[in-house]
């Protein structure tokens, strides 16, 4: 299993570097001059290179990537136009809210995908399974961005249970920094009542944003359990003698699991991807609306470093499937 | 030992299948009894429902298959119509099947020995300590003779030969004691010596400890040296049922005479041509007598319907209507 982490690792880091020089040199494909956009069509031309000069922008390409990519090592991203700060000081700001987000919407499509699937198994060809698919099919063919406006019409504005604004409500006690993430933090500062008010912000975004990723897990694990039920090791198990129960929490569920993990995986990323609208509905400050400023502005900086930091949540995420996907199927673990 | 109570009796099984294109009726009315300790080989071409009737004796059928009637009687009760607490117990203590794909039948994310605790944690009838159970399982690898049972213990069903598989999957099957073991082709996918070995064992076990065995083969040569009683099936239903002596020096019904005739002799004249016609679509079976379309001594009545299983000498049964009693052949 640690060999099997260790080639993991070193494969996400040339599949990083391999990313890095795409990510670069989309960032500089884009037409239009960043200098020129950061300072204005007033801005005369002397300021403007010598602002280019600044950004390495005047060297050849390769000494360009140089610059940035040792920076990016050491978190360093360089000076963003748009705001004139480090890049990393405005992303410490805004990624912990889209991490809390999605990293919430993730633990929800996971558990409940699952669950709905393995009931939608057990009760398979029963109204349980039946409500399964059809809740399935709309969550798959829906986007998130359409049940974020939904849930805030229905939730919010006629209803009234759920905040739909911000992650946190006016007059809460803001719980400081450690993680940037507002739920964790106040617990981790034992501020219950912000917990609680964080945690209601949290809700519709995040479930909003889980349905796509939660119904593909949904549909993925009731049809591979369904699948596998027919398979002869678990009719082996069953002329065994060995109760139905354990036969499904055991026999069914661990090779069934595998197909569901692997969707889980791609579950997460189109969650980062869907995170960016649900963002700007729910006015939720993560990093969307800056990234997507960011690129209208051509800020080179910070799309590289925006476009990165996503890339390198995939490769974190995959590898954490992998690693799963291997302790639940040993032909993998072991080949 | 014919007056014996049989241990496995299976009466007018009626198995089919749901596809679709239609409903396959494909075991249609099979009878066959097995009494304490004996040993009975069921023989019939590829696709005549052997898997299917040892499926429906256990009551692990596929999804898609429906049971339309009949009875399987285990020492005197209807596995068929038991509750799922008495249905367990007769799977745990009175019968188990060795599938006949050992590559399918293990589970590929636990090792064997995980496979095989559970079984052995659940044939007991009383709670047993994990090494207790650890020292059973090595010992019924031993029992069918796999080297380091250790090793095979801890090694994923993928890390194992095929000739070990079907191993692991028959120590499964009498690794806990039963009552009766159904062998559904052991070593069928393996080579000839292999498959030679597990019969062997299968046998040597068998006599050890006196369970009935039903053993499903198209080796005719196997059957003849390790079963006491044959039945012959033909598209879903027993056409013959003889001991075995019997069977090979005098078949009666015109199926097993041809199936008998396919083994190669060795001072034989010509090679045989296999019976020829193939067996009958379970879509639209045949009216009548099922072998009847293929049967070289067909008559206009053989098609107005089911011949009825007669016993015409003791312990020699035939369906067929050409078949005179007294073990002769009329006409
Ligand atoms: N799950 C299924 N769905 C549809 N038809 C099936 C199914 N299982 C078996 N059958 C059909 O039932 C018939 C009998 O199959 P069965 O597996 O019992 O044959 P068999 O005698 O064991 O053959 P073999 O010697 O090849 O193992 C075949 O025609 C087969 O096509
Ligand atoms: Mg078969």
């Amino acid at each position: 299993m640690l060999s099997y982490l260790g080639k993991r690792l070193v494969g996400a880091v040339f599949v990083l570097a391999g990313l890095s020089v795409v990510i670069f040199l989309i960032a500089r494909v884009v037409p239009g001059d960043p200098v020129r956009m950061a300072l204005g069509p007033q801005a005369p031309q002397a300021v403007v290179e010598d602002l280019r000069k600044q950004l390495h922008l005047d060297k050849p390409l390769h000494v360009q990537y140089y610059y940035w990519v040792s920076g990016a090592v050491r978190g360093d991203f360089g000076i963003s136009l748009m705001t004139n700060r480090p890049v990393t000081a405005d992303l410490k700001e805004y990624l912990p809210a889209t991490l809390e987000l999605v990293l919430f919407a993730s633990i929800l499509h996971g558990l409940f995908g699952l669950i709905l699937g393995i009931v939608a198994a057990a009760y398979s060809d029963s109204w349980l399974d039946n409500f399964v698919r059809v809740f399935a099919y709309i969550g798959v063919t829906t986007p998130g961005f359409v049940f974020a406006v939904l849930f805030m019409l229905i939730f919010g504005y006629w209803w009234h249970l759920l905040p739909v604004i911000g992650r946190i409500g006016y007059g809460v006690t803001v719980p400081p920094t450690i993680t940037g993430m507002m739920t964790v933090d106040s617990l981790l500062t034992g501020n219950l009542p912000a917990f609680a008010d964080a945690l209601k912000h949290l809700i519709l975004p995040s479930v909003a944003l889980s349905m796509g990723a939660m119904s593909q897990e949904a549909r993925i694990t009731r049809s591979s359990m369904v699948e596998n039920l027919n398979k002869d090791y678990i009719y082996m198990s069953v002329a065994q003698g060995i109760p139905r129960r354990i036969i499904m929490r055991k026999y069914l569920l661990k090779p069934s699991l595998i197909p569901t993990v692997t969707v889980f995986g791609l579950g997460c990323a189109s969650t980062m991807a869907g995170a960016f609208l649900v963002e700007l509905i729910f006015n939720w400050p993560g990093f969307a609306r800056y990234g997507i400023t960011g690129m209208l502005m051509k800020d080179l900086n910070v799309i590289s470093a925006t476009v990165l930091v996503v890339a390198l949540c995939f490769v974190v995420v995959n590898i954490i499937v992998d690693l799963v996907v291997a302790y639940l199927d040993p032909r993998i673990r072991l080949q | 030992m014919a007056t014996a109570e049989p241990l496995l009796d299976v009466r007018d099984l009626r198995v089919s299948f749901r596809v679709f294109r239609g409903t396959l009726s494909v075991l249609d009315g099979v009878t066959l009894a097995v009494r304490p300790g004996e040993r009975v080989g069921l023989i019939g071409e590829t696709g005549c429902g052997k898997t299917t009737t040892l499926r429906a004796i256990m009551r692990i059928l596929p999804r898609e298959a429906r049971v339309g009637g009949g009875q399987v009687l285990f020492a005197g009760r209807d596995v068929l119509s038991m509750n799922a607490g008495d249905l367990s117990a007769f799977r745990r203590k009175g019968a188990s099947l060795v599938f006949q794909d050992p590559t399918a039948a293990l589970n590929p994310v636990f090792t064997v020995g995980q496979l095989l605790d559970e079984v052995i944690k659940y044939s007991q009838g009383r709670a047993m300590p994990a090494k207790e159970r650890r020292a059973v399982a090595a010992a019924a690898l031993r029992d069918v003779a796999l080297p380091d049972p250790a090793r095979i213990l801890n090694s994923y069903p993928f890390q194992l030969s095929g000739g070990m598989r079907q191993r692991v999957c028959i120590a499964m099957a009498i690794g806990v004691n039963r009552e009766l073991i159904l062998a559904d082709e052991p070593g069928t996918s393996l080579d000839v010596t292999i498959q030679d070995q597990i019969l062997r064992l299968i046998s040597d076990l068998v006599a050890k400890r006196n369970v009935a065995v039903v053993l499903v083969t198209h080796s005719l040569g196997v059957v003849r040296e390790t079963t006491d009683r044959v039945y012959v099936m033909y598209a879903g239903s027993i056409v013959e049922s003889a001991p075995v002596k019997e069977l090979f020096r005098a078949p009666l019904h015109p199926y097993t005479v041809a199936l008998l005739e396919c083994i190669p002799k060795l001072s034989g004249e010509r090679i045989s041509q296999g019976i020829p016609g193939s067996m009958p679509d379970y879509l639209h079976p045949p009216r009548g007598c099922r072998y009847q379309p293929r049967c070289p001594r067909a008559e206009e009545g053989c098609a107005a319907g089911r011949p009825p299983m007669r016993e015409v000498a003791p312990g020699h049964s035939v369906a067929c209507y050409r078949v005179a009693a007294q073990g002769g052949e009329d006409r």
